[in-house]
């Protein structure tokens, strides 16, 4: 596709991971194909500011817990949107009730647990792959 | 309503009659009736057509396009066949006198028969054929002439042409790259071919519909070879590089006088091709070649793929660069039989190539127009039955 060999391609990306260009390697589940249960839930979040404390710093405390996934700064009505990932809808709640709604600069949550994904990173997940060809044709 | 027995008073014409029914047939209601059946054996994109193209599909009808077009097709599409085709292939066509879209390929290979065909002319078609081929001819009154390709991985040469005695044929009709073989045509392939029309003065229909779909190798078009534009005429669509099977749409490029013989056939016939898919047509020559581009390079992955396992299991198959088909021999002497039994006993619909014609026997079609993970379960089928 790229018309190069196997080394140089190899001799990029590391280059692109040395200088923290490329951050990571994940798997794109479908989890309701998976056994094991998933729940995902992005989060609206608001905060206050003051003197002292900026967002990063707000964002530094938040991104340590294991449940946040992904965390980003972002316009309109509220601050942060922050997606947290549990094995089930309580732990989730339990998480945003008793870990992140009583960090003081945070002000307000909004708790949208996702019901179905589509499409994730480029990826669509197909719902139905139903072949309607005649099976043999000319 | 009646419930009164009655005796038809139709009676087949001598020449559709004359047509055995085709082959395909039998194998397509053994494969509907056996369950868990992987399917090789069929011969369309597992793709839909590109979203943009079906979007305009929509546009169209939702703005209540659902007119006739000219009997050509809507001059906007025909000014687009005309750039992609000097485009992609090299080729200049009029889009004012010289191009005419229609009901799929099927349509206008029936349009060029019956335009150009007189009664008992002989027209030479390699083989194994497209099972539509010889009944074209026939439905137009003309004489189909086989020409056996299998001994130079069936490619056409200007040899078989002479032992099949297409010296004395009035035209000659071909499909590279091929349905069912996967072969191609390759420039220099093509020249001795050329020059042996232009010798004994035959007309060439070229079916290049999988023109689109060829691996490691450019398509080149008969047409651009010299001497060969004034009696070639070239059909393409967009049921496989666009996988628009279904909305049936393709068109023929030739010379002027060609077209319009074949224009008078169609505006009494069929007066114009779909409305909503020259709609779709147009986009998706106008925005989608990414999506071709990216469903070749999946194609290539499934056909490197089936030819490393074909050999894995010593099934002979010579490295097919094109369409979506792969021809390998069977190890039994009877094809049909080697199909049936993978069919019920394996759950692998393959096509005997007896169905395409004589020169056929001894292989199968196989199609890899289908995903990667059906195709692995497949072999693995395959495999276990061998």
């Amino acid at each position: 596709m790229l018309d190069a060999d196997e080394a140089e391609v190899a001799a990029a990306i590391e280059d692109l991971e040395d200088a923290g260009i490329i951050q990571g390697y994940q798997a794109i589940v479908d989890w309701r194909a998976a056994e094991d249960q998933r729940v995902r839930a992005e989060v609206e979040l608001n905060v206050a500011l003051d003197r002292e404390t900026n967002y990063a710093d707000i964002a530094e405390r938040l991104a340590q817990f294991p449940e946040v996934v992904s965390l980003q700064l972002v316009s309109g009505d509220f601050d942060f949107l922050m997606r947290a990932e549990g094995s089930s809808m309580q732990e989730v709640s339990q998480f945003i009730s008793d870990k992140v709604a009583p960090v003081p600069e945070v002000t307000q949550t909004v708790t949208h647990y996702v019901m179905n994904t589509y499409k994730e990173r480029g990826e669509s997940f197909e719902t139905d792959t139903d072949d309607d060809r005649l099976s043999v044709s000319p | 309503m009646t419930t009164e027995q009655f005796t038809s008073a139709f009676e087949t014409a001598d020449r559709v009659e004359s047509v055995p029914p085709s082959g395909i047939r039998r194998f397509f209601e053994l494969a509907e009736e056996a369950d868990d059946v992987i399917s090789l054996g069929v011969g369309e994109p597992d793709f839909a057509a590109p979203w943009a193209a079906r979007e305009a599909a929509i546009d169209a009808l939702e703005r209540g396009r659902t007119s006739y077009t000219t009997n050509r097709g809507r001059k906007e599409l025909r000014q687009r066949i005309a750039e992609n085709a000097a485009r992609r292939y090299d080729l200049a066509y009029d889009p004012d006198a010289e191009i005419i879209v229609t009901t799929g390929v099927s349509e206008a290979l029936d349009l060029a028969a019956r335009a150009h065909i007189n009664p008992g002319d002989q027209v030479a078609v390699p083989e194994p054929t497209y099972v539509s081929y010889p009944p074209t001819i026939v439905f137009a009154d003309g004489e189909p002439l086989a020409v056996p390709t299998a001994q130079d991985e069936f490619k056409l040469t200007r040899e078989a042409l002479e032992a099949a005695g297409a010296q004395d044929a009035d035209a000659l009709l071909y499909c590279y790259p091929n349905n069912p073989t996967g072969a191609i045509m390759t420039e220099s392939d093509l020249e001795p071919i050329a020059a042996f029309a232009r010798e004994h003065d035959l007309l060439v229909f070229a079916d290049e519909i999988y023109a689109d779909l060829t691996y490691g190798e450019e398509h080149t078009s008969i047409a651009t070879l010299p001497g060969m534009r004034e009696r070639t005429i070239v059909f393409n669509g967009f049921s496989k590089a666009y996988a628009m099977t279904g909305l049936r749409l393709g068109y023929a490029m030739g010379p002027e006088d060609a077209i319009a013989a074949m224009n008078k056939v169609h505006q009494y016939t069929m007066l114009s091709a779909p409305t909503t898919a020259q709609e779709a047509a147009i986009e998706a020559l106008e925005t989608c070649d990414d999506t071709v581009e990216e469903m070749v390079s999946r194609y290539d992955r499934r056909r490197q793929f089936v030819l490393s396992r074909l050999e894995e299991l010593g099934l002979s198959c010579f490295e097919a660069k094109g369409a979506f088909y792969v021809f390998p021999e069977v190890p039994t002497d009877d094809a049909e039989a080697f199909a049936e039994d993978l069919l019920t006993e394996a759950g692998v619909a393959v096509v005997p190539g007896g169905v395409f014609g004589e020169a056929g026997e001894g292989h199968v079609r196989m199609s890899y127009a289908t995903g990667l993970d059906e195709l692995k379960a497949a072999f693995d089928r395959i495999e276990a039955f061998l």
